[in-house]
């Protein structure tokens, strides 16, 4: 090849890398306006509420479509207590089953189950959605909850947030069909997590004499503290922004009441059944408010369970 | 004495919580069984061949869920068609190109952030700045909302498998004398391709349950719709309206299409994870 021809072709090569380059960043850059848009166009669509309540917003009770007085107190609550109780039931049950898959599964089963819970994972949330509302809620309300309101609601200081009419619709319905949502994904950042452990210090626990559960209780969780929270910000995370399971559940009502057996609403619920429907730039505006306030809270949430999981991801790094 | 006390209680608590972790594996099982026995006593019956030749009913009439499924496959094929190029190429700068710089750390957080946002803030978005500008819910837009989900996925996937590809590989390559593009889409991209298909493939797995994003982006339809400037009938927002409403007809098909999605996200899934597997076993 004349000397000519090649530097030509070396030439194009030059400009198609650097084009090539400019593409791939290009695309990863649009990953960052992609977030700024969001942010930007919920507090754009936003603005007629804050201008109306300001801080107030966020305090305030009221959710009157007529006389156009909106606040954001109930939804929040609702998101924040469902979660709560999605939390409480999953967390010990995801250690569970990350337990039983890392060491006591036997290997032929290990993959297997642990497939089993991440398609648990890929159900769609409407089909819970729908399972809750037909199924579970009207066993609840005829078998568990009378039980709750006799029982438990008999009791003194929690009695109050257990006892209601046995609707099988309500806050403690919703924060339970969540639960059974966010378990596979604490479960398997969970498993992940233990999974690093290296195994040399496993054994040497074991060598010690250390049972099973000590090894796990003292050996592992100890050394896989933050992946495990991290874990568990991410089933929160996961949680907080539910839609359609917790729509079909909670009950849509704007109204606070002590009791969990009451239904309730949450952010996302009273987006989904109040957005098509809402009439006015100020109720429209306000809904978007709750949006940017769901945002807001799970952006929070999730960027600490990343942070806690690439610092488990380092931490790794430096002792191996 | 103390000793043997001591060794026993250690024995018992281990039993005890031996015991609860199989008790707990076996109570995530019983949540995915009970759900799949009730989709299937549900949703059998429901699926005949009306299902899929007639569109959705007026409540008390007999219909299927033909627009529903059509338009569910659109959304769903435009929206994937929109996403997994800007994700594989986003992705491979990070894998290839981000080791030095702020981009592409940054980029890596807020992807994993995007990642499991809240899917319905998706659609407030889209519905901002696109559905208010053209004055309608869209069939565009709610593709316009799956594909912001199925971004992050790619990226993510795409990343991942990247890394695994060994860097003597590209090595070689370059050493071969070639140019940098020609090594990431002929070499490495090639070699990470099976990979790669499976983040996909679970992207659409993902976005074809979805139902959030598309409430205030696609709307729905009742009937036949092939244009996808029109409010677009789709599987998931037509399940949660026949499901909320009072009709037996229409709770009838909301089961026909639930157990549809779910054998389609759950059949996407287990093949997404054998093809996977294969590929990486014959490695």
């Amino acid at each position: 090849m004349p000397t000519f021809l090649r530097e030509a072709s070396l030439k194009r090569h030059t400009v198609l890398d650097l084009l090539f380059r400019n593409l791939t960043r290009v695309s990863a850059f649009g990953v960052l306006v992609l977030l700024a848009a969001i942010i930007g166009s919920l507090v754009v669509g936003s603005m007629p509420a804050i201008r109306a309540f300001g801080f107030g917003f966020l305090t305030s009770s009221d959710w009157d479509p007529v006389s156009e007085q909106f606040g954001a107190l109930i939804p929040i609550v609702g998101t924040l207590v469902t979660s709560a109780i999605a939390l409480t039931i999953a967390i010990p049950v995801s250690f569970g089953i990350a337990l039983f898959l890392t060491e006591l599964s036997p290997r032929i089963l290990r993959r297997p189950l642990g497939v089993a819970i991440e398609l648990l994972a890929g159900i769609p949330s409407i089909i819970y959605g729908m399972w809750g509302l037909f199924i579970f809620a009207p066993l609840f309300a005829d078998h568990v909850e009378p039980w709750i309101n006799d029982h438990i609601g008999a009791m003194p200081y929690i009695g109050p947030f257990f006892s209601g009419p046995p609707m099988g619709i309500g806050v403690l319905t919703a924060g339970i069909i969540l639960a059974i949502m966010v378990i596979p994904f604490i479960a398997s950042v969970m498993r992940d997590v233990f999974e690093v452990v290296p195994t040399l210090l496993k054994e040497s626990a074991y060598g010690l004499g250390a049972t099973t559960w000590e090894v796990m209780w003292k050996v592992v969780l100890p050394y896989t503290k933050i992946g495990v929270v991290g874990g568990i910000m991410l089933g929160l995370g996961r949680a907080l922004g539910e839609t359609m399971a917790i729509t079909f559940v909670i009950g849509n009502s704007h109204e606070l009441s002590k009791s969990l057996l009451m239904p309730g609403n949450s952010i996302a619920s009273a987006l989904a059944n109040e957005f098509t429907e809402a009439y006015g730039e100020l109720y429209t505006s306000a809904l978007i408010e709750l949006g940017l306030i769901l945002f807001f809270i799970t952006f929070v949430v999730l960027s600490l369970a990343r942070y806690m999981l690439y610092k488990l991801g380092k931490h790794e790094g430096q002792t191996s | 004495m103390t000793m043997l006390n001591l060794y026993t209680r250690r024995r018992i608590v281990n039993a005890l919580g031996l015991v609860i972790s199989v008790l707990a594996m076996a109570f995530g099982l019983f949540w995915l069984i009970w759900i799949l026995w009730t989709l299937l006593e549900h949703g059998l019956p429901a699926l005949t061949a009306v299902v899929f030749t007639q569109m959705t009913p007026p409540p008390g009439s007999d219909g299927g869920l033909l627009n529903a499924i059509a338009g569910s496959l659109a959304m769903t094929l435009v929206g994937t068609l929109i996403g997994t190029p800007i994700g594989i190429l986003a992705g491979t700068y990070l894998a290839e190109f981000g080791q030095r710089g702020w981009l592409a750390p940054v980029t890596r957080f807020i992807n994993d952030v995007l990642l499991s946002a809240p899917s319905i803030v998706i659609g407030l978005f889209v519905y901002e700045v696109y559905v208010i500008r053209v004055k309608h819910f869209s069939g565009w837009a709610g593709a316009l909302a799956l594909s912001i989900i199925v971004i992050p996925i790619v990226i993510r996937t795409t990343e991942n498998m990247l890394r695994l590809v060994p860097t003597t590989l590209r090595e070689a390559a370059a050493a071969l004398g070639a140019p940098q593009w020609k090594i990431i889409n002929f070499i490495t991209l090639r070699a990470a391709r099976a990979g790669i298909i499976t983040g996909v493939m679970l992207a659409i797995a993902r976005i074809s349950g979805e139902t959030a994003p598309l409430l205030f982006t696609a709307l729905n339809n009742q009937f036949w719709s092939s244009n996808m400037d029109q409010p677009m009938a789709n599987l998931p927002v037509v399940i949660f309206q026949f499901a909320m409403s009072p009709y037996e007809d229409w709770q009838k098909l909301a089961w026909a299409g639930a157990l549809l999605i779910t054998l389609s996200v759950l059949t996407l899934n287990i093949l997404a994870r054998v093809l996977f597997r294969q590929k990486a076993a014959s490695h």
